[in-house]
């Protein structure tokens, strides 16, 4: 945890964001990701963990805050400098968003295709090694129409990883997954950060599986990181918030609903 | 007490403001979609595969249409011309009515409804799904990837579908007016000759299906990029882009027919 911070891949300090600037949605972020570390971040539905990632990846610009990622300022960034961050950068969406015309091989191979001047023999080769390290080697030439939304995720991860990125952004990667796919797949985002020296981020909901493979882990809730802290500390950990959601208790701070009026003065305000 | 007066104003005010900001931004992403053409041109196999979606694979509909057309116009025209005795004009009227008009009108209405509709839904569902997203994340530009190869791809082919249309439209013509009613062969295809001058007729009429096609290719790709990502949205862009391409046509037929055969002899 004590590497130099010309490691530092991504560094969000003190970021306010909202879609709406009246309506802040997510407020005092800082964050960070160095160089060989797996970084998962937690919390419930609609927190804003696919915010954040947004916010790492250039999509959206802070209302306030700085956004550094790869040593530079993405709020300066102009277009080109933005595709040349995004081009070391993967990232796993969290519907996969695959190319529905294209098959599976040509999905993964798109990455290839449009950033390289690789010859055929040498993309098809790189392309069944990725679809090979999820398990669908054997569907190569089917359309993403014809998978399970769990093999859809895994094409989508194997295209996400096709061009070996510095950093890779993961939103909820297990989702629908069985408990063995889960495991591999756990397994294959730690193997690979290791082996390409990145840094990756990971949203997800299964602590108990993550908490295996991550060097460090971010709870947010409500529009706020509330606690973060290495594995250990976190199973250790004492705080109301981490306590429920390590333990997958359905009381506790963290709200099931969305923000509403209570459901008995919805009713009953139908009813007048 | 004004209400019954002001709320109709407002309403056809914000009507009015609101198509102005839309002509805004579909002229400024026609600029940034030429911005990023000469980079969809390095790579033509991109745009070719777009010519053949929406040029080749609306062929058959553009020829059936052409034919279809120009066999009404060959028992219309003779039946009209037959009153004055000039039936053996029909080929002139067929081969006019055609190049200068019906060519570029109908072809360009078919293509907004066969390839432009088919444009906006491909964009539309792909932005629902988060694709071009996907493919900015990876550092491809969508304008360049995606809505560049498929402007062009409506702006070259479509001239050349109207060509043909005008082409199975004479046929159409022919086979009526010759080969049913029985004109002379060689007077109407050398009245025809003889009449159809290429610099008025043919490169006007050609014009006229660039202009069109611009327009509708523009309409198309960009309903689809402008569109709600839901079903919904898709469905809306899809439904614009046949309207307005339809409204668009006719209006700029009118503009042009009024600029090129204003006072013609
Ligand atoms: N494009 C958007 N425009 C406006 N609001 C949005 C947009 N995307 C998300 N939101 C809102 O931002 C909040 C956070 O959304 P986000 O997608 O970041 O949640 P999440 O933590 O990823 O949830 P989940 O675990 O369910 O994926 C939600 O309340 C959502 O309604
Ligand atoms: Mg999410």
């Amino acid at each position: 945890m004590t590497t130099a911070t010309g490691d530092e891949l991504v560094v969000l300090q003190d970021v306010h964001f909202g879609y709406d600037p009246n309506h802040v949605l997510l407020r005092n972020i800082h964050f960070r990701v160095r160089r060989g570390q797996v970084v998962a971040i937690m919390g419930g539905s609609g927190s804003g963990k696919t915010t954040l990632l947004r916010l790492i990846c250039g999509q959206h610009a802070p209302l306030s805050g700085s956004v550094r990622v790869m040593g530079k300022d993405l709020g300066r960034f102009t277009h080109a400098e933005k595709y040349a961050v995004r081009r070391r950068l993967g990232m796993l969406f969290q519907f996969g968003a695959l190319f529905t015309d294209s098959t599976v091989f040509e999905n993964v191979a798109f990455p290839l295709r449009e950033h390289t001047q690789l010859p055929e023999s040498i993309i098809r080769d790189l392309v069944l090694l990725k679809l090979n390290a999820v398990g669908l080697r054997g569907a190569a030439h089917r359309y993403p129409a014809e998978l399970s939304g769990g093999m859809a995720r895994r094409v989508a991860l194997a295209r996400a990883v096709a061009l070996d990125p510095e950093l890779i952004l993961y939103d909820e990667p297990f989702a629908g997954l069985d408990p063995i796919s889960l495991g591999i797949i756990g397994q294959l985002i730690r193997r690979l950060n290791d082996a390409l020296g990145a840094g990756s981020v990971l949203v997800t909901h299964d602590v108990t599986e993550s908490l295996d493979i991550v060097d460090y882990v971010y709870f947010v809730s409500e529009g706020g990181i509330v606690a973060e802290g290495t594995p250990d500390e976190i199973r250790a950990a004492t705080h109301p918030f981490v306590d429920q959601f390590v333990h997958a208790r359905p009381d506790g701070p963290v709200p099931f609903h969305y923000a509403a009026e209570p459901l008995a003065q919805a009713l009953l305000g139908r009813a007048q | 007490m004004m209400d019954w007066l002001v709320t109709p104003l407002r309403h056809i005010g914000a009507r009015i403001i609101n198509a102005i900001w839309r002509l805004g931004f579909i002229l400024r992403f026609f600029a940034a979609l030429l911005l990023v053409s000469g980079q969809s041109f390095t790579r033509l196999h991109l745009t070719l595969r777009e010519i053949w979606f929406t040029g080749v694979l609306s062929l058959s509909i553009i020829m059936v249409s052409g034919l279809f057309i120009g066999m009404v116009l060959g028992l219309q025209g003779y039946e009209i011309l037959q009153r004055f005795g000039s039936g053996d004009a029909l080929g002139i009227m067929v081969a006019l009515s055609l190049a200068r008009e019906l060519g570029p009108v109908v072809a360009g209405l078919l293509f907004a409804s066969r390839a432009g509709s088919a444009v906006t839904a491909e964009i539309g569902l792909m932005k629902a799904t988060e694709q071009l997203q996907a493919m900015d994340m990876m550092a491809v530009n969508p304008l360049a990837r995606v809505a560049a190869p498929r402007f062009w791809g409506g702006v070259i082919s479509m001239p050349l579908l109207a060509a043909i249309f005008s082409t199975a439209g004479v046929f159409g013509g022919w086979l009526i007016g010759v080969v049913v009613i029985g004109v002379d062969h060689g007077s109407f295809w050398s009245q025809m000759q003889a009449s159809v001058d290429f610099r008025i007729d043919i490169v006007n009429g050609f014009i006229k299906s660039v202009v069109f096609a611009l327009a509708v290719s523009l309409i198309a790709v960009f309903e689809g990029y402008d569109c709600h990502p839901t079903a919904e949205g898709v469905s809306r862009a899809i439904t614009r882009t046949v309207v307005q391409s339809a409204l668009t046509i006719l209006a700029l037929d009118f503009v042009l027919t009024s600029f090129m055969f204003r006072g013609l002899s």
